[in-house]
């Protein structure tokens, strides 16, 4: 018996059960659109993570204090030391020492109650220099940004992120004045609109110069010491290049080795490799979960075809007596259960690239359909046709013809 | 093919033909639980080239387990079965199939065909067992259905045939594959009485063209139209045409 000839009596078998066949294939569908859907989301969710921190500026390396320990040996987290200064943001912008660091901006930041003439918001103040604007990527809309010597000189004025310019005032913020901790700044200029990101909504802050941060708004255990340094390496080529000069200057200044440092540096891929392995995990998680699913489409393929074995019990002992011989019954079924898996598969991958297309509108989450997961996703549902129909057929295989034939 | 069939060419001249069939001290014993049941207790039994056989016997005799076997449908618990000299008892599962497939037609009390398929396609099936290509298959199949008067029901359904005509079917179905052997068990069984004589005057046919037929039958009219009857009782044969029906209705069990 040919190959073709055992496809169409497969065929024939699976559209005279019309109803339970689709049933059975619902299993499997469910299964592979439910894998495909997780999965996707949760890559989409990671290339929405990635371009997010992407846009925080490029070329970016991040340098924060180490961590601190307390006089009773409590030690803190990375960030909890106050081992970074102004003085080692000037050793950086330094082009002799970091020849291949562009730009420089310290921060330091803290929530802060901000209020205008009509109104008050809390937002997230932060202190830096102009170096901010090029490392960060963003541009000032109206207005200016402060200068390297109203930075330096304690000035009160301060650029304003759009969010924040709405909740304060009605009309353009440049001109007006608002008041942070007893502290009158004048609003020089207004960001442009950069939306939100995993670090917060980029547009609900203000920046003042870092000298009058120091001066006026930070906490006693702040004074001194920045939470961190943002800096733009010159070329994606010289990112690596940068990082060691950072880590050198900072050593060499702190007396510190690169096995003790009071200091870390992340890179921009290091952030987004934290940042997604998060949602990675996640993924796996809900990836696993449908796979389940699957599997239980797997089992209900299985089932299904034990019940058909049974039921057609007469018609193996009629082919048996025809002829057919046990590798031929056992091929037949086979095909049958991996025609079930294979046509729900294909099924499920229809309904997972629709809701691929559909979901995003719902949930306002991409998802990302690759061709490899289809595949994927494809042969997996054909070989859990294949695993499940295995049992049923070497049941029908091993029928002897004259069991078969006797049953009523 | 066709239905008259010239002599069989395996009769040579001034030789005695092989038998077709030859059963020698078959045993059969199912074991029902820790109960063994001897159905077949010692049968010899020859079937010649051509000839016409009715096996009779009451229900429960162990007719049914000698036609399986004939039928290479069970195999015997021991003695020999030489089908057309070739002895099938050893045979594994895959010989047997090929053994039903092609030197054996069964004709069924109960048709066996299939519900799903058309009459040309049930008649195919042993032809796609043998793995007869498509084309070859359906002309042969075509001619089966045509010699038995079927020309017009091809592209129906069982369903839409009736019983005389079904039965029509399996004989073409029996027939295609042009076997040494056709082996009908009760294929009066389910059909009214103008059905059965017409199926009935179908294997005289058969038989006067040369086939070789056994059938198993119950019906004391039916096995009057072979050449000769043997009768099982408690799993030995009798031989001879004088099985009274006294006999036969004492030997009938619940």
């Amino acid at each position: 018996m040919n190959p073709l000839e055992t496809l169409r009596t497969s065929i024939s078998a699976i559209l005279s059960r019309k109803m339970r066949s689709g049933l059975t294939m619902l299993g499997i569908l469910i299964g592979v659109a439910a894998v495909m859907l997780t999965v996707g989301l949760g890559q989409g969710a990671q290339q929405t993570v990635a371009s997010e921190i992407n846009s925080l500026g490029s070329n970016l390396l991040v340098v924060t204090p180490g961590s601190s320990t307390s006089s009773s040996g409590v030690r803190g987290g990375f960030g909890s030391a106050t081992t970074l200064t102004l003085s080692d943001a000037n050793l950086l912008a330094d082009q002799n020492n970091c020849p291949d660091i562009s730009a420089v901006a310290p921060i330091m930041s803290s929530s802060q109650s901000v209020t205008s003439a009509t109104s008050n918001w809390t937002t997230s103040l932060v202190g830096t220099t102009p170096g901010w604007l090029p490392v960060r990527a963003r541009t000032v809309t109206s207005g200016r940004f402060f200068t390297s010597q109203e930075s330096s000189d304690g000035a009160t004025v301060a650029v304003i992120g759009s969010t924040t310019a709405s909740e304060l005032f009605t009309g353009s913020p440049v001109g007006q004045s608002v008041t942070v901790n007893g502290t009158t700044f004048t609003i020089i200029g207004e960001l442009n609109t950069a939306g939100s990101s995993i670090a917060g909504n980029q547009d609900d802050t203000l920046l003042i110069p870092i000298s009058t941060f120091a001066e006026r708004i930070a906490s006693s255990a702040q004074v001194g010491s920045i939470s961190s340094i943002y800096l733009e390496a010159s070329g994606q080529s010289t990112l690596s290049a940068a990082y060691q000069e950072a880590e050198q200057a900072l050593d060499t200044a702190h007396g510190t080795t690169a096995d003790a440092a009071d200091f870390s540096i992340a890179s921009q891929a290091s952030l987004v490799q934290t940042a997604t392995s998060t949602s990675r995990t996640l993924t796996v998680l809900l990836g696993g979960i449908a796979a389940i699913s699957l599997l239980v489409g797997g089992i209900g393929v299985m089932n299904i075809m034990l019940v058909s074995v049974t039921e057609r019990i007469r018609e193996i002992g009629l082919r048996k007596a025809l002829g057919a011989t046990p590798a031929v019954i056992l091929r037949q079924f086979l095909t049958e259960a991996s025609l079930l898996g294979l046509i729900g598969g294909a099924l499920g991958v229809i309904v997972g690239v629709i809701g691929a297309r559909l979901l995003p509108g719902l949930i306002s989450q991409p998802v990302s359909v690759s061709p490899v997961a289809t595949v994927g996703a494809l042969l997996v549902s054909l070989l859990i046709g294949i695993i499940a129909g295995v049992y049923p057929a070497s049941r029908a295989a091993r029928l002897a013809p004259i069991d078969a034939l006797r049953m009523e | 093919m066709t239905l008259t069939q010239g002599g069989d060419p395996r009769v040579i001249d001034g030789l005695d033909p092989e038998p077709i069939v030859d059963l020698d001290e078959i045993r059969k014993t199912y074991s029902a639980g820790s109960v063994a049941v001897e159905a077949l207790r010692g049968v010899s039994l020859r079937v010649d080239v051509g000839e016409y056989l009715a096996i009779t016997g009451p229900s429960g005799s162990g007719k049914s387990t000698l036609m399986h076997i004939i039928g290479c449908l069970d195999v015997p618990t021991s003695g020999t079965y030489l089908l057309s000299g070739q002895d099938v008892s050893t045979m594994t599962e895959r010989e047997l199939a090929h053994v039903r497939n092609r030197r054996i037609g069964f004709v069924f009390q109960q048709f066996n065909l299939l519900a799903s398929l058309t009459a040309l396609r049930n008649v195919e099936l042993p032809l796609v067992y043998a793995g007869v290509p498509a084309a070859d298959r359906a002309r042969r199949a075509l001619q089966a259905l045509d010699a038995l008067g079927l020309g017009d029901r091809v592209d129906h359904r069982p369903g839409q045939l009736s019983g005389g005509q079904q039965q029509r079917v399996s004989v073409a179905r029996a027939l295609v594959n042009d076997p040494d052997l056709i082996l009908a068990d009760e294929p009066t069984g389910n059909l009214d009485s103008v059905a059965t004589r017409d199926v009935l005057a179908l294997f005289d046919e058969l038989h006067a063209s040369g086939h070789t037929i056994v059938l198993i039958t119950h019906e004391h009219d039916v096995a009057a139209r072979s050449g000769r009857q043997v009768s099982v009782r408690d799993g030995l044969l009798v031989h001879g045409e004088g099985i009274d029906d006294l006999t036969l209705a004492a030997g009938v069990r619940g």
